[in-house]
């Protein structure tokens, strides 16, 4: 199976021109496989959340907490859904073709290109200056969180840490959409100065055929791999056991007897805030 | 980087006998199979060892793709019908003269004789940095080579052009277009019939086919229904020499008069974009009015709305405007040498 497609400059070098449309295929089969394993998997599952007792005694230590916390702003569910709805328009507009759906995409391509790009550009500004920034990122001292839920999958009482606001599989999630993400978007401004559109004067020579090469690949690669990654990340959102985040992604509060059960109140502090019925993270805007 | 050589690459030559089993020849090999009709745009793949087919369907033997006959008014034509056969035959000139005019004028004598309607209307796109073999975007790679700064693009488009600037060279097909004609295509899950207008597709839509045939799908036939059967036709096409040449613009209209004004018109140019542009908004502008200079005047003037031309082409806004002009304003084309 070839991985990559190459083809002759006019000086007669070889050079990239894409990845070959078998890895797309590739990646649906990943991420389908992945859903049906996981799905089969969590059959036999323990159950992750604290248990009633322990999150009782919880409750009662945390009771000045009000019955909302706060766990997506207006403005993270805005960037949220935005960035969503662009990355289905460019998965569709860039993949139906490929499966044999035929129609003019390329338009739609880049202006849903242009959204996912600002609102990438938005949510750097926003998760930066306004959000809890080191809170989504993964590091060595999620090595205990690790080792304490892979110990929980399989059956065992542990009673290591739980997440903070976000859970371990959420942040590594978010790590690959990051690369992919602007892996995509870079290689996809640079690929708008090749064809017609209103906002850039074209220009093929900014390149030469080897860097355009790779930009394509690049740009090719990044894709393919979103399309497993969003079918992963929309297999977890309509799980049962994880309804709980998606209803906060749209509502943006969950309820303070799912913070103590899922969460660690100690590595994402919320402050109780008198005569307020939502709480809001400690130190955020 | 084309190198022409006497020698073709090596394939399995196929010659079947029916449409039945030229389809089964096709769908069994895919994309690995040429189909072969008059030769005068394959051979010259072949040729210069650009394309490398395993195996070639040649339809020369199939009958029942060859000839015209008539039917609820109008015709049907065989793909497989010569240029010259579709020229020449009475009824075609008697009802649908301006297919006469079209084919008449299609590359010389020679090539007539041996080029087929179908061929012709199914032929790829002459834009030579395709043809010379480089990785362009219509070859699969990533760049128009002709949409470059320093490009030599006086032939390609000035419409539609989306990553690929590569036009139709076809002078049948904006005539097939214009008196309504529809493609019979069969493959292995039976006949399709689809509207001449839609059979080319632009580069938007799929950048490395010029029409709907799918791989194991063959064009055997040519309907034109009588729609527009005697109406009041005018076809011009305008290339760099009078004979053996391919259009820089050309232009089909049939219109049906309704009392002294025009009342049905359907106006096609070809060679401005990847698919013969039917002027529908021309269309409706001179419906019911006079045919005078000021309609014909006017006409033009809305046909190169929209157009966007290369470093070397825009002496085809003017050329396109003109000839429709002189369409609509009916009178007789220029002198021609076949």
């Amino acid at each position: 199976m070839d991985l990559l497609r190459w083809g002759r400059s006019p000086w007669g070098e070889w050079v990239l021109t894409h990845v070959s449309w078998n890895l797309f295929w590739a990646s649906l089969f990943a991420g389908v496989l992945f859903f049906v394993a996981h799905a089969s998997y969590m059959l036999f599952s323990a159950h992750r959340k604290r248990s009633v007792a322990e999150t009782d005694a919880l409750e009662a230590k945390y009771k000045n907490l009000p019955q909302k916390i706060e766990r997506h702003s207006l403005a993270a569910r805005l960037f949220h859904w935005v960035m969503a709805a662009s990355m289905f328009v460019l998965l569709f507009t860039a993949f139906l073709p490929v499966a044999g759906i035929k129609f003019a995409w390329v338009q739609w391509h880049w202006i849903a290109g242009l959204v996912l790009t600002a609102s990438i550009l938005f949510h750097l500004v926003h998760a930066t200056f306004f959000l809890d920034f080191w809170s989504i990122w993964v590091g060595p001292k999620d090595i205990p969180e690790l080792k304490a839920e892979l110990l929980r999958e399989l059956g065992h009482d542990v009673p290591g840490p739980k997440s903070g606001k976000y859970p371990l599989g959420n942040r590594l999630y978010h790590l690959a959409i990051v690369v992919t993400g602007l892996g995509v978007a870079a290689t996809g401004l640079f690929m708008m100065k090749r064809v017609r559109t209103p906002l850039f004067v074209r220009n093929p020579y900014i390149l030469s055929d080897s860097a355009w090469g790779f930009t394509y690949v690049l740009h090719g690669l990044a894709g393919v791999g979103l399309v497993g990654l969003v079918i992963a990340h929309v297999y977890f959102a309509v799980r049962p056991e994880k309804w709980w985040i998606t209803k906060s992604m749209i509502l943006g509060w969950i309820t303070r007897r799912q913070y103590l059960e899922h969460h660690e109140p100690s590595r994402w502090k919320v402050a109780a805030q008198p005569g307020s019925s939502t709480a809001k993270p400690a130190g955020q805007a | 980087m084309a190198v022409i050589r006497d020698v073709i690459p090596v394939f399995e030559l196929y010659q079947p006998a029916s449409v039945d089993d030229a389809l089964k020849l096709l769908d069994r090999h895919g994309t690995d199979a040429m189909v072969l009709a008059g030769g005068l745009d394959n051979m010259d793949w072949l040729k210069d060892r650009l394309r490398k087919p395993k195996v070639v369907v040649d339809l020369t033997n199939i009958a029942e793709l060859r000839g015209i006959k008539e039917a609820n008014g109008g015709i049907e034509i065989g793909a497989m019908t010569t240029l010259t056969e579709v020229a020449k035959h009475p009824v075609v000139r008697e009802k649908f003269s301006l297919l006469t005019e079209a084919a008449g004028l299609v590359a010389s004598p020679q090539i007539r004789n041996q080029g087929t309607l179908g061929g012709n209307v199914s032929q790829d796109t002459r834009c030579w940095y395709y043809r010379g073999g480089w990785t362009c975007y219509r070859a699969g790679g990533n760049i128009c080579y002709a949409d470059t700064p320093t490009a030599v693009n006086r032939e390609h488009a000035i419409f539609d052009a989306d990553r690929c600037v590569a036009v139709n060279p076809s002078d049948t097909a904006p005539a097939l277009v214009a008196l309504d004609a529809q493609m019979v295509i069969r493959g292995p899950k039976g006949e399709r019939v689809v509207n001449a207008e839609d059979y080319w597709i632009g580069p938007g839509v799929d950048i490395t086919r010029m029409n709907v045939l799918a791989p194991n799908e063959l064009l055997v036939a040519i309907r034109i229904p009588a729609t527009m059967a005697g109406a009041q036709f005018y076809f011009e096409k305008v290339r760099d020499r009078q004979v053996w040449d391919f259009p820089l613009v050309n232009v089909a209209s049939a219109i049906k008069p309704n009392g002294g004004n025009i009342g049905e018109a359907r106006v096609v140019v070809n060679a401005v974009a990847a698919t013969p542009r039917r002027l529908k908004n021309v269309e409706a502008f001179v419906a019911g009015k006079p045919r005078t200079e000021e309609t014909a005047k006017a006409a033009g003037e809305m046909a190169v709305q929209g157009a966007q031309t290369l470093r070397h082409n825009g002496y085809k806004v003017p050329l396109m405007r003109n000839l429709v002009a002189r369409a609509l304003r009916g009178q007789t084309a220029a002198p021609r040498t076949t």
